[in-house]
């Protein structure tokens, strides 16, 4: 597939949207100002961003603990997302999840999670009742590989296999669930390989290649939308820091894996390839990046400021109505 | 669709001169054909609950009414099918997720407590989780400690959830329409031992509303809280212990969040006494909330101390003579109230 510079743009934005608002992220966290604990996606944002791409702003998504690129990537906004890290009410659950509870459902998106599977089912669910309703959305999930070895996602993919359930299954295998890498915690390493057990399509992509994960999610996500059911999709990658802030994500990893996949770098590459292809000018990306540096410094303003919600909501919306 | 309004059994009686009978499962099963004719959102998935008519007759004549997309068999995986109705009602769906024997929710608890019951409130009120769950309770017939349980204290403790548990024909289809015009998870709890029991059931439309407690009879000297199945044995002692001069004022809450305390503590006032007969264990248990309450806000209405009668704490045997044992009995309720009154029943 050769890309449109359209395209490449979009892309490289999406990317560094993402890469600049983890750090930015990670920078308010080490001043203190930050409550609770941040998991960031740094390395991997190719894979939200292709992912997103392929949907339309109804289809839904479901996400995890590492799940500030999937909000972003789906449409909410990068003011909403960081203020909600915040606690703060300008927050786009108005401060009461924080990062591991995002929401918008504007945008299809239902929600980061605190646990680890239950985005899969989630997913599957939304799925399910996009199937009832015949409404021809598709439902994206994404998960880690310490997703896999859980008993929830035995249960989503069998479930959406049987009922052919308009829904792809995203699996991010960074080789680490916290600090337990992936060939201590499973015989069969190759998660592509488990949707055979499922009769249902298996596809390892390079996580790191936002062409590659636009292409491959473009095939399971039209087969979704076809009926023909769900599709597992295995994107490689590696998150460049710890499992959370606060864990350097050293003791488990060696120095040499990480930089050889910090100079795996999906920025990096779709930049070199961009060039290389003469679809864009340096000068051009230069323009992008100053154009985040803005929107995520905006961001990060809007947050600070946003005053924490009063007390006398604290009990608001526990139920509705 | 007839008028809908709330009203209570007694009220509808009298405007209706209805008497039709129905059981407890087809007061279930009349309350979903009616919400799903009415609401295309609403979809309901479960173990055998298809063609077969579900293992208590609970979805009887649904899926040949609704189809195989709106009455969906499940494999068994309670935790899958259960996530899975929770995602769909944040997409729009009402969901009813049958669960079928209360024991296997725990497959699912971590669904319905860590996901169902907090997200509206921690995506800031802009989504709504209208999920029902339903599972059958109790002890019957000698299912042993797999499939006897009646685990919903835990529900009630949980914020977010609505938990009704019905005892009667006619809650039962009051309730369960409820519940399907809910906008907020609820777990819907029947008990086994109930479903072939009959009762009134009007034709005319009616809802019963979340929160609000029925007093099945009147009485003066003692209040009898019971919940779900327990309810019949309340009333089946209350009478032989009018018998002997004790007149039992006997409650049904009906729904355990809401929970209505109101309608005990006026009663309490009045007899002075309580009593709380649950068939589930008395430790952190429903009849230990209950005492709370009233030790907490009708202290000084006592004349005597707070009594519990609950499942004996063991596991539930297999063995019918140590079952009956370990589940209140009649008898025992007998006894127990008459001790109260120093009188050995």
């Amino acid at each position: 597939m050769k890309p449109s510079t359209e395209m490449i743009f979009s892309f490289y934005r999406g990317m560094v949207e993402i890469r600049e608002f983890e750090l930015k992220a990670r920078e308010i966290f080490r001043s203190g100002k930050m409550p609770g604990f941040i998991h960031v996606y740094i390395g991997e944002e190719a894979i939200a961003t292709g992912i997103c791409a392929q949907l339309k702003k109804d289809d839904y998504v479901a996400s995890t603990h590492r799940g500030h690129g999937h909000a972003l990537a789906k449409g909410v906004s990068a003011r909403a997302v960081m203020a909600e890290l915040m606690g703060a009410v300008g927050g786009c659950s108005g401060g009461r999840g924080g990062t591991m509870h995002l929401y918008d459902p504007s945008v299809g998106f239902l929600g980061s999670n605190g646990v680890v599977p239950p985005g899969i089912l989630i997913a599957a669910g939304a799925a399910l009742s996009a199937q009832v309703r015949r409404s021809g959305q598709v439902a994206v999930a994404f998960f880690g590989d310490g997703a896999v070895n859980n008993g929830a996602f035995h249960e989503g993919l069998n479930l959406a296999a049987t009922w052919n359930l308009p829904v792809v299954f995203v699996c991010e295998n960074n080789l680490y669930a916290t600090e337990m890498p992936f060939e201590q915690a499973t015989k069969n390493t190759n998660v592509a390989s488990r949707a055979a057990a499922y009769k249902i399509p298996g596809v390892q992509v390079d996580g790191n290649d936002v062409l590659d994960v636009y292409e491959k999610a473009g095939e399971a996500i039209a087969r979704a939308r076809k009926g023909e059911g769900p599709t597992l999709l295995e994107c490689l990658t590696y998150r460049w820091y710890g499992h959370h802030e606060g864990d350097p994500g050293t003791s488990y990893r060696t120095k040499e894996e990480i930089a050889r996949w910090k100079a795996n770098d999906p920025v990096q590459r779709l930049r070199d390839y961009a060039i290389r292809e003469s679809l864009v000018s340096p000068e051009d990306f230069k323009k992008i990046d100053r154009d985040v540096e803005r929107v995520i410094q905006d961001c990060a303003e809007f947050a600070i400021a946003s005053p924490q919600p009063d007390i006398s909501t604290a009990l608001d919306h526990v139920f509705s109505n | 669709m007839g008028v809908t309004k709330t009203t209570t059994e007694a009220e509808v009686k009298q405007t209706t001169g209805d008497q039709r009978i129905i059981s407890y499962a087809e007061a279930g099963v009349e309350a979903l054909r009616e919400e799903m004719r009415r609401n295309p959102k609403i979809f309901y998935m479960g173990q055998g609950i298809g063609p077969r008519g579900g293992n208590f007759q609970q979805s009887r004549g649904l899926w040949k009414e609704f189809g195989e997309s709106r009455v969906r068999d499940t494999p068994i995986a309670e935790r899958g099918q259960t996530g899975l109705g929770i995602g769909a009602a944040l997409a729009g769906s009402h969901p009813v997720v049958d669960i079928v024997f209360l024991d296997f929710v725990l497959e699912a608890i971590c669904e319905i407590i860590q996901q169902a019951s907090t997200i509206h409130y921690i995506s800031d009120g802009t989504i709504k989780v209208p999920v029902v769950v339903r599972a059958a309770g109790g002890g019957v017939r000698s299912t042993g400690p797999h499939h006897s349980h009646t685990f919903y204290s835990f529900f009630m403790h949980i914020p977010g959830l609505k938990v009704a548990l019905p005892s009667a024909p006619f809650d039962v289809k009051g309730l369960l329409k409820t519940a399907l015009r809910e906008e907020n998870p609820v777990v819907f709890i029947e008990h086994k031992g109930l479903y072939n029991t009959t009762g009134h059931v009007p034709e005319e439309e009616y809802l019963i509303p979340f929160g609000k407690a029925v007093i099945r009879r009147p009485g003066e000297h003692v209040t009898l809280v019971a919940l779900s199945l327990m309810v019949n044995k309340a009333m089946q002692a209350a009478a032989r212990l009018e018998k002997e001069g004790i007149s039992v004022e006997v409650i049904d809450p009906r729904t355990l969040a809401p929970f209505d305390k109101d309608t005990i503590l006026a009663s309490v006032a009045k007899t002075g006494r309580l009593v709380i007969l649950d068939e589930a264990y008395a430790a952190c248990g429903v009849s230990a909330e209950i005492a709370a309450i009233v030790a907490s806000e009708g202290l000084f209405e006592l004349d005597a101390p707070i009594h519990r009668i609950c499942c004996l704490p063991a596991p539930h045997a297999f063995s019918p003579s140590l079952d009956n044992y370990l589940i209140p009995s009649v008898d025992r309720v007998v006894s127990e109230i008459g001790a109260m009154f120093e009188k050995k029943l």
